[in-house]
């Protein structure tokens, strides 16, 4: 459960987000898009504290991240974050890069660690890769190891900063399909994409931001198929 | 150079190699030295708080700023004294060195830290790991392994810096070089064999980076 009360973020005097109010229901997939410099990723780097919150409230699972109470690195553990450009840690193995923050911020052995990690990788279906250097994957490999990762703190929420972004066509598919299986499986999810097709079969809901709001927001056949605003039909007409 | 004398080459053999083991072992201690205490200004100079980071900006420009030969006369002539009441030129010796490094190892840590995509630190706290766990198990690694050859570089000027601390009658290489030549009134022998000595302990260090940089390497 994600809830978010007139959240603001500036950076001097730049304000990226302005007001924005969502709230995330258990199991509930939301689809972000807009165009660039509408304050999507910023709004989702905000969900986990990458970025300081200029304004307003943040809860994750009731809990509210602009408390000064609140232990930041307890939240980020419940959730899970992928990147556009992946961040492995290309000093680590694939294994290792899933064993890490299991041992050090859970303290689960060594063992136990990579049994787990193992089997998610089995999930993403690179079992034979556990033993390889992130260099040696292709980006579609790479990406879902990330999402392995991820998984491994056994997250409640996960984030996806446009996960595909920075992928070749052909592998886009291989990746959106590990995250439609998350989907299946009842993972909260917040996805920033500019995959259309991804959003309009696997959300629940899509929100579409311009210049640091939430234009709209609906589910996705009457976002696609009937939107009310005009800023929405212009974006729309430009990526469909 | 026609008349090479082997033959006081060969009395000051015993010196020289007490000598050279002395060069290995001041070498050595303030290498060591000098990069924690360079990972811990270099830090201390990477923190948001300008005011806090301010007096490492001043050892920075100080040690940089002001020729290593007159930091080892102060070290040894005033410093040391006004804590021991005594000199002790080894000790004045890894004491300016490691210090002298510290500065410029602080640059290559900052450099190198510096040099780590974002993405990396922000992966790991995103994890859950807190700022201290990731500096050490995901930024520092990568950034050790592109500060080799940085590192390399000015571990081989310490190597050779290390010659004057002859200057305050430490028993290290260059100071049996400059007895031999007292003794004899001799310039090629003492000093082309101190010369191929440091040569040696250069290029054996520059071996052991370039293994290690391979044995790091992650392809």
């Amino acid at each position: 459960m994600i809830e978010v009360r007139n959240l603001k973020k500036s950076f001097g005097s730049n304000e990226v987000l302005k007001d924005i109010n969502v709230t995330v229901k258990p199991q509930e997939v939301v689809v972000v898009i807009g165009p660039s410099g509408s304050g999507k990723s910023t709004f989702l780097r905000c969900l986990n504290m990458l970025e300081t919150i200029t304004g307003g409230h943040v809860c994750i699972e009731g809990v509210d991240l602009t408390d000064k109470q609140t232990d930041i690195n307890k939240v980020r553990t419940e959730v899970g974050m992928v990147f556009q450009q992946f961040n492995l840690f290309p000093h680590k193995k694939v294994i290792e890069n899933i064993m890490l923050a299991p041992m050090k911020v859970r303290n689960v052995p060594a063992e136990k660690a990579r049994a787990k990690g193992l089997e998610l990788l089995r999930k993403v279906g690179l079992e034979d890769k556990a033993e390889a250097y992130p260099d040696s994957l292709s980006g579609g490999q790479k990406q879902r190891v990330a999402i392995a990762r991820a998984l491994a703190m056994e997250p409640k929420i996960m984030l996806f900063d446009e996960p595909t972004s920075a992928l070749d066509p052909e592998m886009v598919g291989e990746v959106l399909e590990v995250m439609k299986q998350l989907a299946k499986e009842g993972m909260t999810m917040v996805v920033v994409t500019h995959e259309m097709g991804f959003a309009k079969e696997v959300g629940d809901r899509v929100i579409f931001m311009d210049g640091g709001l939430i234009v709209e927001e609906n589910v996705p056949i009457e976002l696609f198929e009937h939107p009310k605003e005009e800023r929405t039909k212009a974006f729309l007409s430009k990526v469909l | 150079m026609m008349d090479f004398r082997w033959d006081i080459l060969a009395e000051y053999a015993p010196f020289f190699l007490k000598g050279t083991l002395l060069t290995i072992g001041l070498s050595i201690a303030s290498i060591i030295i000098g990069t924690v205490l360079g990972l811990l200004i270099g830090l201390g100079k990477m923190m948001r708080n300008k005011l806090l980071a301010l007096p490492f900006s001043i050892y920075i420009t100080f040690f940089r700023g002001t020729p290593l030969l007159v930091q080892i006369l102060l070290i040894h002539f005033a410093v040391v004294p006004l804590f021991t009441g005594g000199t002790n030129a080894i000790a004045a010796a890894i004491v300016t060195l490691s210090l002298n490094a510290a500065a410029y190892i602080s640059e290559i840590f900052r450099a190198g830290i510096q040099s780590i995509d974002r993405g990396q630190m922000e992966a790991a706290r995103s994890l859950g790991m807190t700022h201290a766990q990731s500096m050490w198990n995901i930024i520092l690694p990568q950034a050790f392994k592109r500060m080799i050859p940085p590192l390399g570089n000015e571990f081989i000027v310490l190597i050779k810096e290390s010659s004057l601390a002859a200057l305050i009658a430490a028993p290290e290489l260059m100071y049996w070089g400059r007895a031999m030549q007292g003794q004899y009134f001799r310039v090629w022998e003492p000093y082309i064999t101190a010369a191929v000595i440091y040569l040696v302990l250069t290029l054996s260090l520059s071996f052991l980076l370039s293994r290690l940089e391979r044995r790091l390497a992650t392809e």
